[in-house]
């Protein structure tokens, strides 16, 4: 089943690619042309630069933050559950749903983010929040930060529950201050759980759709598109089958590296400490 | 790192106030949802730099967003398409994917732990990727446009998790409990539903509550693969009904983001510790 379903669509998709397949038509056959149309093509070409500026910009983001919320939360004595808890809701709730209401809150005449800002004497006159590329790919990026870190946050807090506390006690006798221990004690041991993370929420934020689709539509002026999101216009709302395909296969190159990095770290860790069965 | 033992107010700076900041941004959005879904229009569309600009209360709460929400579109439809759609296809996850772990975990066979890697591989490819083939895939069958579409695609990354997971559960399951029960006169297959489920069902909980709001929050399959108002699942049909061009009807729009985001908060609320672990169990395999 799962063959039917991944192994097959994949054969299928760099098939459909090689054609000039539109909806309602079998294609013919015609190579590489769709990718040398695409590498011409100057919104294409921006899509991939936004696709690795928006992965870079939100990973980086939400690896700080995230860190910093998980030192914080295992500093704290109590509270940690019910904070834990809720501070997970981004990430459960369906992220077009939330996303909608980050694009009410960033309206350009009715934003509440606006008046906050404005009221804490932070800006004189209005943000187009959505209205400019440069600014509409950094509130993507923003309202993306908002929903990944959690994931981070609860993720390495974990990570920080399994390093003993004598570790630390150590490096204070030896006269470590509390950045030193961070850097010499809680960021090495901390590297497996923070890479496999890192390397998870770059493959999401690589592969995104929904928060650009549903916060700027890609535009304005098809400025803002990610590799998903373009692959979608082509493909679904303009029914050219075949490029659209081209275009999200693109993705895969970068992915695949990810993936095979993924795997070669953490075969090196299972061949190190913890030797799994199997 | 070691507990802070310094003075009280360095506490208040570098601990309490940042932790609530972070978590007074982090709920925010979900307030806001709440407010503008009981605020009526005449208030909402007040330009934020009037005087009169109130954002954070209403004092004429109202429920016609509500009312519209179920009077004038299919709410109450999509909500329940969601749900058959989600359950359906976690128990279907559940059931295959728990096989398959039990078998990986306990089975020696070749290739076993070849298999183990591209289940992981599998599980970490995005919707995104193939979703135009998929589509096509789904018109051959003739699926598309059904509610089967989705209980039969979203098995595609749920099985996989769900295989991962458990499969790090049950290798935490000594081999000798069900040793001794097949010493006992069990079967391997006794031994498995009788002593192996049991002991791991939290494992099965926590692979159940994520696969569920994996489903649940699905996005991008439903869009391409659903067209009629009638089949549409919640975030689907919240957006495509709800936007009509450059109009966005917040108030309904908001209402409906609201009680879409209610049941899996609700079994979220339920099951935190469970689906913590799932999430970190997951990273950690």
């Amino acid at each position: 089943m799962i063959g039917t379903f991944v192994a097959y669509p994949f054969v299928r998709g760099i098939w459909l690619s090689l054609t000039d397949t539109v909806v309602g038509r079998e294609g013919d056959f015609v190579g590489l042309q769709n990718f040398a149309k695409l590498w011409d093509d100057s919104i294409f070409r921006r899509a991939a630069q936004n696709t690795v500026f928006y992965t870079a910009a939100a990973t980086t983001m939400k690896l700080a933050l995230g860190m910093v919320v998980a030192l914080m939360l295992n500093n704290l004595l109590g509270f940690k559950r019910i904070l834990r808890a809720s501070m997970l809701l981004p990430w459960i709730v369906p992220t077009v749903l939330s996303t909608l209401a980050w694009k009410w809150m960033l309206d350009p005449t009715f934003s509440i983010v606006n008046w906050l800002l404005f009221q804490l004497g932070l800006i004189r006159f209005r943000v187009d929040w959505l209205g400019g590329p440069v600014m509409a790919l950094w509130s993507v990026i923003l309202v993306n930060v908002w929903r990944g870190t959690p994931f981070f946050a609860i993720t390495l807090l974990a990570g920080l529950q399994t390093i003993s506390q004598e570790v630390y006690e150590a490096a204070s006798i030896d006269g470590a201050n509390a950045w030193q221990r961070f850097w010499t004690v809680t960021w090495p041991l901390l590297l497996p759980v923070t890479m496999v993370v890192m390397l998870f929420s770059v493959i999401q934020t690589f592969a995104d759709f929904q928060l650009v689709y549903i916060l700027t539509g890609g535009g304005p002026a098809n400025s803002t598109h990610l590799f998903a999101t373009y692959a979608y216009q082509i493909g679904v709302a303009t029914g050219k089958l075949g490029e659209g395909a081209a275009a999200s296969l693109a993705m895969f190159p970068a992915l695949f590296m990810v993936v095979l990095f993924q795997l070669w770290y953490i075969r090196r860790g299972e061949g190190g400490v913890k030797k799994r069965g199997a | 790192m070691a507990a802070v033992t310094g003075a009280r107010w360095k506490r208040w700076v570098f601990l309490y106030l940042p932790l609530g900041a972070f978590v007074i941004v982090t709920l925010f959005p979900f307030y806001y949802m709440a407010v503008t879904s009981i605020r009526p229009d005449r208030e909402m569309y007040i330009p934020w730099n009037r005087p009169n600009f109130a954002p954070f209360w209403t004092l004429q709460p109202t429920l016609e967003h509500f009312a519209l929400l179920f009077r004038e579109t299919l709410f109450a439809r999509w909500l329940l398409n969601t749900l058959i759609i989600s359950v359906l296809s976690t128990a279907i996850a559940l059931f295959c994917g728990l096989l398959a772990a039990y078998a990986l975990a306990r089975l020696r066979f070749p290739l076993g732990g070849t298999l183990g890697t591209s289940i992981f591989v599998t599980y970490l490819v995005p919707q995104t990727l193939l979703f135009i083939p998929l589509g096509e895939v789904i018109r051959n069958f003739h699926l598309n446009d059904s509610l089967w579409a989705l209980i039969l695609t979203y098995p595609t990354f749920l099985i996989p998790f769900c295989t991962w997971l458990m499969m790090g559960y049950f290798r935490t399951i000594p081999r000798e409990l069900e040793e001794c029960a097949q010493i006992d006169g069990a079967t391997r297959i006794q031994a498995m539903v009788r002593i192996i489920f049991p002991v791991a069902m939290p494992g099965i909980l926590s692979a159940a509550i994520f696969a569920f709001t994996h489903a649940w929050n699905e996005f991008i399959y439903a869009l391409v693969f659903l067209s009629s108002a009638t089949n549409k699942t919640v975030p689907v049909g919240v957006v495509s009904e709800l936007v009509r061009g450059d109009t966005f009807f917040w108030g309904p729009l908001m209402a409906g983001a609201l009680l879409g985001s209610v049941p899996v908060a609700f079994v979220y609320s339920f099951f935190v510790e469970n689906y913590v672990s799932a999430m970190t169990g997951a990273v950690k395999g």
